[in-house]
């Protein structure tokens, strides 16, 4: 959180006219899939300097949802705002490259533009995958390739970077040397971060705010009050929700819910968590 | 110099083989052989379409092969039928209608064959006109959209996500290969048009670092297959398109030989490196 607390000042620094405004937001989407309703009036949004976690179960609609903000696929409904000129770096989820191509790991950095040589070699350095600058795209393993991927996305100086299930096949230290860039990113680069995961523990370091996806938003909030909330409770079962209660406090799953807590995505000011309501 | 008809062919076939090149990695890379083909097949349909409104045969089938590639573009938009499944319905249903329809043209003799199986002796100063320019914009259109092909060929989703314009860059390409399929259809004939669009990609898969590599590798061993097969051709008196085919089997078979004998070798002498203590 304390991020957060140091944000004040730098909010007025940041790039004139984005102030307050969403770098991308998405309002009551819906996507069916062979009649099949996979969001059910989903709202999203990330703003600049935010971290935001989207958690929920296998076949939540998570990396559906993330598709329609990107444009990626057309809602049913719904509409979906980026910031005019929003640089997107992305990393899909997609676990092995599936390339027949012979591409070295160097040249599909380079592909990313706007950088050059020095910077592709430092920034898959930050990502720990320095060794692999020479290496064919399709001889990395799993999470080698995701983590150059990673490297790719920084690459484009992105204003919003959108992460899917970053630590999938990521041993346990590149978890965490995961989560600490994630941390140093936005301070440093000022970007938002979308970050998704099946499971809250797997985001929880630098994570502003929470968005608990169902099909439906069931909860969101900060950490803190989405590990609280019933729904989230019910989804993930109360272990994981004590486990998740130790883990950030002392005191233990207490059952003084926030009534007001939004069940829709901008933190509804009530809840007197809404960090980026201020500007 | 083009006087010869040995030498128009060969000058043709070269053309071809240098445009397609490029255009083979990609339906290799992008697991499109059989989406060329289905274009290939409608070629006889667009032979048809040429003497019915009285235009140029060329002409005829650059519209079919490209009226058949859209149409596939379209129907895979949809997600009742499986694209395999498609490609079969439209290749043999559109090779079905040619031949059909070749048979209704009275009076006018169409040499089956030929279209077929590609003839060397029917490449007319006309057709090379046809060929080079044709194959020159297929060439300058490849190097075009080279990047976002590239990009959308490494990974399709990043590369929409980054905004590239995935479906334009997609619908340039598809019309491309039908136009590479329309231009080299005199030579190869359309039964076999696919095997010297993918074949040379698939051999220079294995001695390439980098795409640009192999689509250069592409068009060399093509222009390769094409030189040998047509000499071949000649001597031996066999048609030219199975001819060349052979040839760039010959060489695919050569490449996969030489890895072979070349990881054996390596082989070897890492094992006598290892027995020395």
């Amino acid at each position: 959180m304390s991020a957060l607390h140091s944000t004040t000042a730098e909010r007025v620094t940041r790039r004139a006219g984005a102030d307050g405004a969403p770098l991308a937001s998405g309002e009551g989407l819906v996507v069916r899939y062979g009649g099949r309703t996979v969001l059910d009036h989903v709202s999203l949004e990330v703003r600049r300097r935010e971290v935001v976690s989207l958690i929920g179960p296998n076949g939540a609609g998570k990396t559906t949802a993330v598709r329609a903000l990107l444009g990626l696929i057309r809602p049913d409904a719904g509409t979906v705002r980026h910031e005019p000129g929003l640089v997107v770096g992305y990393v899909p989820q997609r676990i092995a490259p599936d390339t027949l191509l012979p591409i070295s790991v160097r040249r599909f950095l380079a592909m990313a533009g706007r950088s050059t040589a020095a910077d592709a070699a430092a920034t898959l350095d930050e990502v720990g995958m320095a060794a692999v600058i020479d290496r064919q795209l399709s001889a990395l393993s799993g999470g080698e390739y995701r983590r150059v991927l990673l490297a790719r996305a920084l690459l484009r100086d992105p204003d919003l970077l959108v992460l899917d299930e970053p630590v999938q096949q990521v041993d346990f230290p590149g978890q965490l040397a995961m989560h600490r860039l994630i941390g140093r990113l936005r301070e440093r680069r000022g970007c938002g971060v979308l970050v998704i995961s099946h499971d809250l523990h797997l985001v929880l370091g630098a994570t502003d705010r929470v968005v608990c996806l169902n099909g439906h938003v069931c909860c969101a909030g900060e950490p803190e009050t989405v590990s609280r909330h019933p729904e989230y409770v019910s989804l993930f079962g109360p272990h994981a929700a004590a486990a998740f209660a130790v883990y950030t406090h002392e005191h233990d799953h207490s059952h003084d819910l926030p009534v007001a807590l939004s069940p829709v995505v901008p933190a509804a000011p009530e809840s007197g968590t809404a960090p980026g309501d201020s500007g | 110099m083009f006087d010869d008809f040995f030498a128009r062919a060969l000058a043709g076939g070269i053309g071809i083989a240098l445009a397609t090149g490029p255009l083979g990695c990609f339906m290799v890379w992008r697991r499109m052989a059989y989406f060329g083909d289905s274009v290939a097949h409608s070629a006889l349909l667009g032979v048809v379409l040429g003497i019915v409104l009285g235009i140029e045969p060329n002409a005829g089938i650059i519209i079919m092969c490209i009226a058949l590639a859209l149409l596939l573009h379209l129907l895979q938009q949809q997600r009742r039928l499986a694209t395999d499944t498609l490609l079969g319905i439209l290749a043999h249903g559109a090779l079905a209608l040619g031949l059909v329809g070749i048979s209704f043209l009275e009076g006018v003799r169409v040499d089956l064959m030929s279209y077929l199986f590609g003839d060397i002796l029917a490449v007319t100063g006309r057709d090379l006109l046809w060929i080079w320019g044709g194959g020159g914009a297929v060439l300058v259109a490849t190097a075009l959209i080279w990047r976002p092909l590239l990009a959308t060929t490494v990974h399709e989703e990043l590369a929409r996500a980054e905004g590239v314009r995935v479906g334009l860059v997609r619908l340039v390409f598809t019309l491309l290969i039908a136009l590479a399929v329309a231009i080299a259809m005199k030579i190869i004939g359309l039964i076999l048009i696919v095997a010297l669009l993918i074949i040379p990609a698939a051999t220079a898969r294995r001695l390439a670092r980098s795409p640009e590599q192999m689509a250069l590798l592409a068009s060399l061993i093509g222009a390769a297959a094409v030189a040998g097969g047509l000499h071949a051709s000649l001597a031996w008196d066999t048609p030219s398109g199975p001819s060349i085919v052979v040839a760039a089997l010959a060489l695919f078979t050569l490449g996969l030989g030489g890895a072979a004998l070349a990881s054996a070798c390596l082989g070897r002498v890492v094992d006598s490196a290892r027995a020395e203590p």
